[in-house]
């Protein structure tokens, strides 16, 4: 049966249409399509695989930039602290100091007023002494007047001398 | 969903029963002599022609003339157009087309003893011309297609040359891939063309006008060459391993030694493999064509039994032959694939690694 022959002649034109297709095509068709798609492929993956770093270096950055900032954070509350401190230290310094002079002065004053009460005294002292002479010696003048008196308190004060002697 | 295909269904119905009332009029006076000879007009169409017969009307063949190129022993080199022969009723230059014997639709010419002989024979015939087609079509659509790659690779690819792209790496990773196994991508590019040039050549068979139809991976011819270029790679790229397997396999040695039994049933095993996937894909590709015809036939074939067993056997008909040809597209690609699939597994089994010791 014919059917189940090969025909000579188509078998050439199958053989030079075949070989060119497979001649064409294995040599500048098929690598071409299938590379560029490999191409492609790896291309994509790279791609992903950069984005993924990408991701994780930007992670690495938000983790680091935030422990800086929680440092920084707390560098400040510590700053703030600290100058809370000081400031409570000067003004308690500033208090003990006044308090130190305001003292002092106080002790001065107190010095000079006992200086000037003292002075004061003394001239008192004095005053009422040069008044109390004046005023002895005016009685005394006015007592003292005769002969006889005289003698009188000569006597008595003699005799309180002698006591006074034994 | 479904009112579309009652429409569908519908449209085919009405316009089969339109078409055939004329036809069967006109059956009597014109068909009146000759009866439709449904296995002669299968036959026909499955063997290979010297011209490509499109239509016939009231006795006027419209056919496109290819040229005929013989070499003669008594007369050399003839090339002539297929048209001198008028259809195969006459003869010219000595030769003619046989209409029954040995040599039924070839070529032949008359030898010294008046005995017909065939001269040798390389015309452009109907399934060349087809051939030539298709290749040239899958080489316009493969190079498109890798050109618009190479030029834009790292870009997306839509419509057509997306669609291309898609259905050649589900070839590439869904069959040669497993198949082959490491070495799959020097054999990728083959396997490749042999799929889409098939599946190109069963597709164009498909197509019932001009640049379609022809029976060409239907032809023993077609299918041997195919078979051919498998067996040489897979035998001229085999490795030892695989070699040592087919002259002297691990079987026990009274299977090999004084008899050579396993190695011979490996050497023939050898030869059914690509015989296998010559004769799958001939016969597949015939015997779809042979179906399509048959049911078209039966148009031709019930009109002389009344116009109403007639039209409803058109109707039967014309339901069954698009039914059909749903079917054979799906072969279309099944037997593309089965025949790269086969070949990369044949080739797999070529490329294999020496066995591991246990």
């Amino acid at each position: 049966m014919s059917l189940l022959t090969p025909e000579p002649g188509l078998v050439f034109w199958m053989l030079l249409s075949f070989g060119l297709v497979v001649f064409i095509l294995v040599k500048f068709g098929f690598p071409v399509i299938l590379k560029s798609v490999n191409d492609r492929k790896e291309y994509i993956d790279s791609s992903l695989l950069a984005a993924k770093e990408a991701h994780e270096e930007l992670e690495k950055v938000k983790t680091t930039s935030e422990a800086l900032l929680s440092e920084t954070r707390t560098e400040q509350m510590q700053i703030l602290q600290t100058t809370e401190q000081t400031r409570a230290k000067m003004v308690e310094e500033a208090k003990a100091n006044a308090k130190l002079e305001a003292d002092k002065i106080v002790a001065e004053a107190r010095k000079q007023i006992e200086a000037e009460k003292q002075n004061a005294l003394q001239s008192l002292r004095s005053e009422i002494a040069s008044l109390s002479i004046e005023v002895a010696e005016k009685i005394l003048r006015e007592k003292i007047g005769n002969k006889e008196e005289q003698m009188n308190m000569i006597d008595r004060l003699l005799d309180e001398i002698e006591i006074s002697k034994s | 969903m479904k009112q579309r295909f009652y429409i569908i269904l519908c449209s085919v119905l009405l316009l089969s029963s339109l078409a055939l009332p004329a036809q069967a009029a006109a059956a009597p006076t014109e068909n009146g002599g000759e009866d439709l000879n449904v296995k002669e007009m299968i036959l026909e169409h499955l063997a290979d022609a010297y011209e490509w017969h499109i239509v016939s009307w009231k006795n006027k063949h419209v056919a496109i003339s290819l040229p005929v190129i013989l070499y003669s022993e008594n007369s050399g080199w003839n090339v002539f157009m297929s048209s001198q022969f008028h259809h195969g009723h006459s003869e010219y230059r000595g030769f003619s087309i046989a209409a029954e014997g040995k040599y039924a639709g070839k070529i032949v010419e008359k030898d010294a003893a008046g005995n017909d002989i065939r001269p040798w024979d390389f015309s452009l015939t109907k399934n060349a011309l087809s051939l030539i087609i298709s290749s040239l079509l899958l080489l316009l659509i493969i190079m498109s297609v890798a050109r618009s790659l190479k030029r834009n690779p790292m870009e997306g690819k839509k419509g057509f040359v997306g669609l291309m792209e898609m259905f050649i790496l589900s070839i590439n990773e869904d069959i040669i891939k497993p198949a082959v196994g490491k070495d799959h991508a020097r054999y990728a590019p083959y396997l490749l063309t042999v799929f889409f040039f098939i599946f190109t050549n069963n597709i164009l068979g498909l197509v019932p006008i001009f640049p379609g139809g022809a029976n060409v991976t239907g032809n023993i011819a077609v299918t041997m060459i195919l078979a051919l270029c498998t067996f040489f790679i897979i035998n001229l790229t085999g490795t030892k391993e695989y070699y040592k397997d087919i002259f002297w396999p691990d079987v026990p040695t009274w299977l090999k030694v004084p008899i050579p039994l396993m190695p011979a049933i490996e050497l023939i095993g050898l030869f059914t493999k690509p015989f296998a996937l010559m004769i799958r894909l001939f016969a597949n590709i015939m015997a779809g064509h042979s179906i399509v015809l048959g049911l078209t036939a039966i148009i031709f074939v019930t009109v002389k039994l009344g116009t109403t067993i007639n039209v409803s056997m058109t109707v039967v008909s014309v339901l069954f032959t698009v039914f059909i040809n749903l079917v054979e597209l799906l072969v279309a690609y099944i037997q593309a694939y089965v025949f790269t699939m086969l070949s990369a597994v044949f080739i797999g089994m070529a490329r294999m690694e020496p066995h591991k010791v246990d």
